[in-house]
Parts: C-alpha cells; structure tokens; sequence
C-alpha cells in the first residue's frame, strides 16, 4: 500500500461517484426523452430551484433523518450484518418515544433526552431480538428484521388504538403531542427564509462523529470489523463473536432510534399515523452509496434528501412524475455499485502494470524487496 | 408507475408565468374568466390511477376541465413522506400561481393548516378534513349515512343472516363506514352476523390497493358462512368481488357504481355500491371557484344532500328498494341517527 495522499489514488477514488452521476444522468436523459419529456426542462427545474434557500434547509432537514438511518444499517453493514429491520426499528422507538414524551412533565432538555433514550432503548431492544435468534436459534438477522419490521407494524397500530386522541377536525389519529419542553426548537441558519433547519441536526453530526471514533479508534471497533471480515479469524484473536452481533446489533438499534427524533422533536410532536415509515430503507440505500464512510453517508443523505426535495417542483414545474426521482435515486445506486467495481479492477490492473514495469526496470531486485509476481497477482 | 404517466395533463410551463398570476381572494373578488383559474390539485398516496378515492377526485377534476375549461395541475404523495412534503407540495402550487387548490385527503390536514396562514390570498379545499382557516373549504361526507343503507341491504340480501365488512385500512375514516354498514344490518335484521376484517394497518395503506388481500380476506368471509360482504376497501375491492364470483356469493361496492366500473366478469356479484362522491364535491368546489362563490368551512355531503347514496345498477336491490328508501327518508329526516363509530 502506498500512501493514501498519492493524487493518483485520490483521483481514481473520486472518479467513481462522479462517473456514476453522469452515467446515471445519461440514462435519466434517455427515460424522460423516451417518455415524451423535456429533458432540459427537468434538469433546469431540478438544479435551479424556484427558492434555493428553502430547498437548501429543507435538503439538510431531509439529510439529517437520511443520514441517521443510514448510520444505523453501516453499523451492521460493517460487522457483516444486514440489518433491514432498521425501518420497525425506528418506529418502534419513535413511537415509544411520543407516548412516553405525551404522557410526563419533565424540565425543558430533560424531557428531550427521555425521549430521545426511550427511542433508543426501545429500537436497541428491537434489534436485539434479531440479535438474539441469530446467535441463539442460527435465523439469518435477514428474515427476522423483515418480520420484525411488518410485528412493528401491527403492533403500532394495535399500541396506537390503545392511547391515541383524535386530532381536532380530522380522520387523523396520534399519540398525545409532546409539550413544549419536550420539543427541539428549530434553528434559522439560513438568512432569508421562514424554513427552519432541525436543532436535532446537531445530534446527527454528534452521531457520525461517534460512529467514526468507535469503529476506528476503539478496540470495541476493531474487533468488530474484523469479526466483519473474517468471523473465524476474530474467534481466533480472542473475540466473543456472539456476544458481537448482539451487542452490534443492540448499537445499530439504538442508532435506529434516533432515525425518527428530528421528525418527532422538530417538526410532528406526535406519532399520527401519517408518521413517515420507510426511512430504514432509504437509509440501506445511502449506506450502500457513501460506502459506509460517515462523509460520504453525509453526503449521500444530502443527494437523497435533495432529490426528495425536488420531487414537488419536478412535478408542478416540469410536468415530471415523482417516480423520475426514484428512478434517478436507483440509477444512481446501481451505476455507483458498477462504477466502484469498475474503478477497483482498473486499480488493480494498473498497479499490476506499475509493478510489472518496475520490475522490468530493476531486473537485479530479486531479493524479496520487491513484490513478487504472484504478489502482485494476488 | 402508469398513474404517473398519466398524470401529465394540462398546464404546461407554470414555472415560467408564475409572476403575472395574481390571486383572487376568496369569495368577493368574482368574474375571473373561466379560462383563467388555474387548479391545483394534491393526491394522497395512489394518485391518480387509484381505481378509488383518488381517481374519484381525478375524475371531478376532469369534468371540471372539460367543461368548464380550467386549467389544472396535478401533484401526487410519495410512500413514506414527512409532512413538510406534503406542505412543500401546497406551497409550490400556491406559489406557482394556482388557485384554488384542492388537496385531496385528510393527511394534507396539518400541512395545509400552516400553508393556508402563508397564502392568504389563495383559496385551499380538503376532501375528508375538517382543517380550519378562513381561506379553506372542507368538502366533507356523511359515509356513515350511505353505509347504513347497504349495511340495511345486505342484511336484507342474505338468507344465513350472516354478513360481512372488510376495510382497506385500519383508521379513523373507515371506522365510519362500518359503523355505519353496522347499524343499518342491525336495524333491517335484528340479531344478524357480522364479521369485519381490516386489510391492512397504518402506515401500510396498501389495503387500499391490493386486490389479493382482498380476495383472501373475502373467500375466509364467504367459507366462514357470510352471504353479503361490503368491501370499503378502493381497489382491493376488486379481489372481493373474484372471491364473491367463485363462491356464487354477492358484493357490495364502495365509492363509485361499481356495478357499471369493475371487472365485466364480476359485475353481477355486486348488489350495490355505497357511492361517495368525491367526484361531484370537486366539481362542485371547482364550479363555485369559477364563480367565485365559494365559502370557507365544511360542506357536508350526506344523504340529504346526495353527496352519498346506494345504487342501484343491476336491478339486484330492486325488490327491497322501497324499505331501503323508507330509511333513506328516516335519516334525512333526522328519525334515525346514524352512528360514527
């Protein structure tokens, strides 16, 4: 390995997401012209918003809820669980979250942290159980979360019966809505708007922090990626390998509970049932682009987010159905995943031509100090 | 992925002739020429293409088109939204210069709360909400009314005494419909068996989409012994009515005359439909705006004023028809009240 500032290296790396914009910008091209649509219009309205402001707080709004999601799916993504079950994690939690919130009086902060640490016991716990099947009973955390995520469903819905008050003058229903103290104020970052970004953006920030230091700088970390890599070999090294994927999955729950807090705190004050649902998988999505690096989840949730952002004006302004934006986040996936391919064998190829012409041009080295052919084929 | 396709309609460059547009308050400035309104309109989840709700308001819509030579857009909710969507959605319509817009569906309720304080010169209307703000319009149904008269026929219909009530969705709105189917049974036949079975349950709307779910939950109904079963359920209706075919078993449809819109194959298996016409309140809303009479507050359709009804496509309810309109009468006289839940 060489170093990792080498500009070379740093080049081919950011060559792929980039790669995989345009390619998927191509192909978006290709849809809209086929389906009879202004191609430049739709990237006009996509890249200029009507108010960019607003479309800027917004797009952090969305990014900050992305963003966790996608927090929680890399925890397991790098001790090689597939942890689906964000998405019944999050609203698990979230909604213990808003009954418990409803339903005490606690000094302002005070209150904010219970709920935020009921969603997050809540949602661990939830997780915990696919944890608990997998090193007990050998069930692919892959199954149980899915199963878990539609028992959360159901069981929210039955939960939400038991306590709900109608909203005033509508077929709406909900938990009590949190009091004030236990609200996040919004913050006017943003000059020359009304929109307000999610004071809970700064625990999302908190949180990639914490993520980054834990994997890379702690011992709990490292085992845990190399239990990821290799399970045999980390049982080897000395660690509990089922005591990790609990415990693994106990952090990826609790960071699921985190996932829905901006939304509970800053903006709806109750679990109604228009509570958004579907967050852990955009967040399975966004794990996968920003391969699990908390920059690159960030600015993944970010692309995401303003997507979903403009999916409104895509559709007023330009006539485009919602679904181009779907289609436009899926290209961008699946042209990220081929293009990283792509840049990786180019990679190898290339090191494997660097190596081979040193070699041809220090024919004497055979003493071991430089790579040998079958190294550099491996 | 077809309902976005079609959604494609009308008014083409709005992004570009937002400026000129200035909008007429509500109610007191009149006589826009009819050319000039320009509608919009939000869908919940579905959109147009639903076979339901949604498409009931898409077809008022067209209607108002065609007819009265509107100028329409249209915007539809995506799976799983926050409600900031749903309030970024009404806002770029209203700042885009059309108005009145019309959201569609009691989700909208908070959203269009705090859009309609920023639009004040824009004038709002919500379907199924009864959302307030002095420039909003709240079209709203008695579905309890229309329920209780196919609930009164199908207890009528079925010679086991035994009758049943599937919903799409678990929430508040289709708890009217069987309280509703519930009653009228109850009064028409005392003592009658009646199972009710929920597709799905919130935030999983599919029930309102699904026909097999339909289907299955509608063949447990009909082996369990039910003769009549009412699907208050959009389109997974759809899969009741195959159930009811299989079975030599009889359907009650909901929202729109089914017994002319479903399937051919299934169409005589439906004895009637419980009608909500969404189609006629948005016309209706649309008209008045070319008007400029609308009011702010909630108009009711209920029974009295023919925003719902049972129909009567087929010739199957026939021979009970003069009992069903004695209660018709008694409702709309206020003898009976029907209950909400």
């Amino acid at each position: 390995m060489k170093t990792a500032l080498d500009p070379r290296r740093l080049l081919i790396g950011a060559s792929a997401p980039v790669l995989a914009l345009l390619f998927a910008v191509a192909v978006t091209s290709v849809v809209l012209a086929t389906a009879g649509k202004d191609v430049w219009l739709t990237w006009q309205t996509l890249l200029q918003p009507q108010d960019f402001r607003r479309a800027l707080v917004l797009t952090i709004n969305q990014g900050t809820y992305i963003f966790l999601s996608a927090l929680a799916v890399a925890i397991g993504f790098r001790m090689n669980l597939f942890n689906i079950g964000v998405d019944g994690q999050y609203r698990m939690g979230a909604f213990a979250g808003a009954v418990v919130g409803g339903a005490v009086t606690l000094p302002t902060g005070i209150h904010v942290v219970v709920i935020i640490l009921v969603s997050m016991v809540v949602s661990a716990l939830w997780a915990g159980i696919a944890g608990l099947l997998k090193v007990t009973r050998g069930v692919s955390e892959v199954i149980s979360t899915i199963m878990l995520n539609a028992i959360a469903t159901s069981l929210i819905a039955y939960m939400l019966r038991r306590v709900q008050v109608p909203v005033a003058g509508s077929n709406n229903i909900g938990t009590k809505p949190i009091p004030g103290s236990g609200r996040v104020p919004g913050l006017g970052l943003v000059p020359g708007t009304p929109a307000e970004i999610y004071g809970l953006v700064f625990l999302a920030i908190a949180a990639g922090i914490a993520y980054h230091v834990l994997l890379n700088r702690t011992r709990f970390g490292f085992d845990l990626r190399a239990t990821g890599r290799s399970s045999t070999a980390a049982v080897a090294s000395g660690v509990d390998v089922k005591r990790m994927v609990v415990v693994a999955m106990l952090i990826s729950g609790a960071a699921a509970g985190l996932v829905g807090m901006p939304i509970l705190l800053g903006e709806a004050y109750s679990y109604s049932i228009t509570f958004p649902a579907g967050l852990g998988f955009t967040g399975i999505a966004v794990a996968l682009l920003g391969r699990n690096s908390p920059i690159g989840m960030a600015l993944a949730a970010l692309l995401f987010g303003y997507l979903n952002v403009a999916a409104n004006p895509l559709q007023i302004l330009a006539n485009v159905s919602t679904e181009v934006v779907a289609i436009i986040q899926g290209l961008i996936l699946l042209s990220v995943v081929v293009a990283y391919e792509v840049v990786r064998r180019y990679r190898i190829a290339a090191e494997q031509r660097r190596v081979a012409r040193e070699v041809q041009e220090d024919p004497v080295d055979s003493d071991g100090s430089g790579p040998s052919p079958a190294e550099v084929r491996a | 992925m077809i309902a976005g396709a079609l959604v494609l309609t009308g008014c083409g460059g709005g992004g570009n002739s937002t400026s000129n547009s200035t909008a007429t308050s509500s109610g007191s400035s009149s006589a826009s020429k009819k050319s000039d309104l320009k509608i919009g309109l939000a869908y919940d989840v579905g959109g147009r293409g639903d076979q339901s709700f949604n498409d009931a308001a898409a077809a008022g819509l067209d209607k108002a088109k065609s007819e009265l030579g509107v100028k329409t857009q249209e915007s539809e909710a995506t799976q799983g939204e926050p409600d900031s969507a749903k309030e970024e959605r009404l806002r770029t319509l209203a700042s885009a210069g059309f108005n009145p817009v019309i959201a569609v569906g009691f989700v909208y309720s908070a959203p269009l709360v705090k859009v309609a304080k920023e639009f004040p010169n824009t004038h709002f209307a919500i379907v199924d909400d009864l959302a307030v703000a002095p420039n909003i319009s709240n079209l709203v149904f008695a579905e309890e009314q229309g329920s209780f008269l196919v609930g009164a026929a199908a207890a009528l219909k079925s010679p086991a005494k035994h009758v049943g009530f599937i919903g799409g969705v678990d929430v508040p709105l289709i708890h009217k419909f069987q309280a509703g189917f519930e009653a009228g049974a109850k009064t028409a036949v005392p003592g009658i068996k009646i199972d009710v079975k929920y597709l799905t349950q919130p935030p999983d709307f599919s029930g309102f989409g699904d026909p097999a779910k339909g289907k299955t939950a509608g063949q447990g109904m009909y082996d369990a012994g039910a003769d009549v079963v009412f699907a208050a359920a959009g389109g997974s209706g759809g899969g009741v009515f195959e159930a009811a075919k299989a079975k030599g078993k009889f359907a009650i449809g909901v929202d729109s005359d089914q017994a002319k819109t479903a399937a051919p194959a299934v169409k005589d298996v439906i004895i009637t439909s419980m009608l909500k016409k969404v189609d006629v309140a948005v016309f209706d809303f649309i008209k008045s705006a070319t008007e400029g009479t609308y009011n702010a507050g909630p108009r009711v359709y209920d029974l009295k004023a023919g925003g719902v009804d049972y129909s009567t496509t087929g010739g199957k309810v026939d021979d009970i028809k003069s009992k069903l309109d004695a209660y018709k009468a008694d409702i709309v006289s206020g003898k009976i009240t029907v209950p909400t839940k």
